[in-house]
């Protein structure tokens, strides 16, 4: 059982992690125009190999 | 198409230089309205005709906003370029003040809601195991080391996340009152404080997880309806936000300047360039022109001015620059007025309660009740202090108004999200329920019912080489009917030399004419009112043509008009055009009520007078003169087509050149307010079973806890049952 002792810990690590990469994209405006995000994907602006 | 030219007009000789920001590292930024981009098209094609410039250093439209920002270095009127590069694209370009408060409310919220979800996800990874196992199979110190684990992600999250209703609960406290906040934050903070005290106790249950739950759940309601609202901008905020515009004013010493429109005072003279929109009510001194007044009146034709003629702030100059005057400070303008009008009207609506706002008024005092009779019921009967407060906070969380702080707005966002797929853009969380209650609606003419332009109506009768040489000549000027002739034409245009005359028509160096009856000598009998001609006179083969004209009626109005009085709705008409045209336009539409002649203020009386006869009304309009009475009404739609300021006094705004967007709208409201209801039911329902057992103390933390998630469950499914509409 002392495993737990080391395992939920990393668990909630991992968690937090991922909240913490939460609030970078959001400070970083990834949710601030999801509506363009979704039409820039389609926008075809490479040029095409020679 | 002609809404996009219109726009363009509107801005004609918009500068944005005084509204540039720069920073100390030498790049200058600003942040630009766009209007009419639709797809990944628009935002390509803008983003290139910018940032081809050598000089811009960053460009990226927000979609979702249509602000552009745009950084750049070297010169600060590169601006102007910019936003004349765009407008020739055909999109609308307006500054406005960066967008405020709202905002940040709604990214605390996101926040708020992804530091619960981590808390919920992560608790109940671990609540399985204590769910699962009695602390006799997996050992006290494990079980104490969870129960730690759990309290250490709840207790920050709660204090984190639930601050939301912490703060509205307090704030209404403060003032003596009591709202929805009050029960969920006393059942929140209630239920740590147990499990707290449970833990050290080492007790059965802890509460946790369910108070981290209903935190969440509550959240994701709050979050959906922050959405909603944040699209609901004031109308009169945006109206002001209007006026900031700049006016081209003589100085003394004869040169010309931009000043801003805020700054004009009586006297000044002032230059009006072709397209321009006139800044303050003011005198003609040089010039004749022609002014399009249907924004102010909603007359289709232009009025002729020329030296001394007044003209109103806010009208169009389409033909020829004037130099005029100023008579009134920009602040008296008939402008000014109008967002006058507007704020008034504004501040009646503000009484308006919400469905969810007045159900709480209700459920609030319940729930207080029902908690305080469980604890002093219990403690009467003899059980322990702590057992007692247990059973209330279960009572508190079990009632926990799920349906009301989710069931209302998961059923506007589905509501309001089918809708804009259709065209329909709802700027206002109310609109679907005041909608719903309509009785009476009450249309503008011009624009609205018409196509808000006139349409050559006999081009059977006009032979084409005709139709030709008056498209060619027409070209040259940019009058209303001229405009319909190229357009009725379509084909090629020969390079023709002609002057403008103003208020008479056109003229080429032989002699031929293009303009009104008298002008090229034709003598009329019966004028008919409810049309617009013109005649084409050619002197060397000595013959008139005549052009007739009409604003033509929308493809679908007749049919859009017997829908609606199938549904028991009653239209009517008011508008500011003359009798002749609104009393046949009336009756080709079979309505039976219509008002002609109106001005701004005879519409608001208008619609008071039956909104006191206890009429739901239904504004629909485009106008300036209609802006007032878009915000009088109890609910109001504009089409896409209208000026801006009729948008932003409008709650709904249909894209297209039909009607039948209005009777899509006032369908998807009357179900989505039948779904809100049954969402009460269902929640009802539910209270009905689970509040006696929590008072009776059958309900343990485990059964609070699914039962609350599974009600929430339910009504969002049944939310999703709303209708899908015709256009999909």
């Amino acid at each position: 059982m002392s495993v737990l002792l080391f395992l939920i810990p990393l668990a909630l690590l991992l968690g937090f992690i991922g909240l913490m990469a939460f609030f970078w994209a959001m400070k970083n405006g990834q949710f601030d125009d999801l509506q363009g995000d979704a039409q820039r994907i389609l926008m075809d602006d490479d040029k095409p190999l020679k | 198409m002609s809404g996009a030219t219109q726009i363009i007009e509107d801005n004609g000789a918009m500068t944005y230089v005084p509204f540039v920001i720069i920073n100390d590292d030498q790049i200058f930024r600003i942040q630009l309205l766009i209007k009419g981009a639709m797809c990944a098209a628009c935002i390509q094609k803008i983003e290139s005709a910018v940032s081809r410039d050598p000089r811009v250093q960053h460009v990226r439209l927000n979609f979702t906003t249509g602000l552009l920002s745009i950084e750049w270095k070297g010169d600060k009127s590169a601006v102007d370029e910019f936003a004349c590069d765009i407008k020739n694209l055909g999109y609308g370009v307006s500054y406005v003040r960066a967008l405020g408060k709202n905002n940040d409310d709604q990214s605390f919220l996101l926040r708020c809601l992804g530091v619960s979800a981590f808390a919920m996800g992560n608790i109940m990874l671990v609540s399985i195991a204590l769910w699962s196992y009695s602390s006799i199979e997996m050992g006290e110190t494990v079980r104490s080391f969870l129960e730690l684990a759990v309290a250490t992600i709840a207790l920050p999250a709660i204090a984190y996340a639930g601050q939301p209703f912490f703060h509205s609960a307090y704030s209404v406290l403060k003032t003596g009152h009591t709202n929805m906040d009050v029960p969920i934050s006393l059942g929140v903070i209630l239920a740590c404080i147990i499990s707290v005290i449970g833990m050290f106790q080492h007790q059965e249950h802890l509460y946790f997880d369910s108070a981290v739950m209903l935190v969440f759940f509550l959240l994701l309601g709050r979050y959906f309806d922050a959405c909603v609202r944040a699209k609901a901008t004031s109308a009169a905020s945006e109206l002001l936000q209007m006026m900031v515009q700049v006016a081209q004013i003589e100085t003394e010493n004869g040169t010309r300047e931009y000043i801003d429109v805020r700054n004009i005072r009586p006297g000044m003279i002032m230059h009006v360039a072709v397209g321009e929109r006139i800044a303050a009510d003011s005198e003609v001194v040089e010039g004749s022109s022609e002014i399009d007044m249907s924004l102010v009146t909603g007359e289709t034709i232009p009025t002729f001015v020329q030296i001394g003629s007044g003209l109103y702030a806010g009208t169009l100059n389409i033909q020829s620059p004037l130099r005029v005057r100023v008579s009134k400070p920009a602040s008296d303008s008939l402008l000014a007025d109008i967002v006058r009008l507007v704020e008034k009207a504004e501040s009646a609506q503000a009484f308006y309660t919400r469905i969810a706002d007045r159900a709480a008024k209700l459920y609030t005092p319940f729930v207080h009740a029902m908690a305080l009779i469980t604890f002093v019921g219990w403690y009467a009967a003899g059980l322990p202090f702590m057992e007692c407060l247990m059973r209330a906070t279960t009572v508190l969380i079990i009632t926990c108004p799920c349906a009301l702080g989710l069931a209302v707005p998961v059923v506007q966002v589905l509501a309001i999200s089918r809708l804009m797929k259709m065209g329909i853009l709802v700027k206002d969380g109310t609109a679907l329920e005041k909608l719903s209650k309509i009785d009476t609606i009450i249309f503008d003419k011009t624009g609205t019912l018409t196509h808000g332009h006139p349409t050559l109506i006999n081009r059977s009768d006009i032979s084409d080489q005709d139709m030709q040489l008056a498209a060619s000549i027409a070209a040259q000027s940019r009058h209303p009917l001229s405009k319909s002739i190229v357009a009725a034409w379509g084909g090629d245009i020969n390079t023709i030399k002609a002057t403008e005359i103003s208020g008479s028509g056109l003229e080429t160096g032989d002699g031929v004419r293009l303009g009104r009856a008298e002008w090229c000598g034709v003598e009329t009998q019966s004028r008919q009112t409810d049309f617009m001609e013109l005649y084409l006179s050619i002197p060397r083969e000595n013959r008139h043509v005549r052009f007739l004209f009409r604003d033509e009626l929308k493809e679908d109005a007749v049919q859009t008009i017997q829908t609606l009085k199938h549904k028991s709705l009653n239209p009517m008409i008011l508008s500011g055009d003359r009798e002749a045209v609104v009393r046949d336009t009336a009756r080709t539409l079979s309505i039976d009520s219509y008002q002609s002649d109106c001005r701004p203020e005879n519409k608001v009386h208008f619609i008071e007078d039956i909104k006191a006869k206890g009429c739901h009304v239904l504004m629909v309009g485009d106008g300036l003169n209609d802006t007032p009475v878009l915000s009088a009404a109890s609910i109001a739609m504009s089409p896409s087509s209208a000026i801006d300021m009729a948008q932003n006094a409008a709650s709904i705004i249909f894209s297209g050149q039909k009607l039948h967007p209005i009777i899509e709208a006032i369908d998807m409201a009357i179900d989505s307010q039948r779904k809100i209801k049954q969402n009460f039911a269902l929640a009802i329902i539910y209270n009905i079973f689970a509040v006696p057992l929590a008072v009776m103390g059958y309900v343990t933390p485990l059964v609070a806890a699914i039962a609350m998630s599974s009600s929430s469950l339910i009504v969002i499914g049944n939310s999703f049952r709303l209708r899908r509409g015709k256009g999909q």
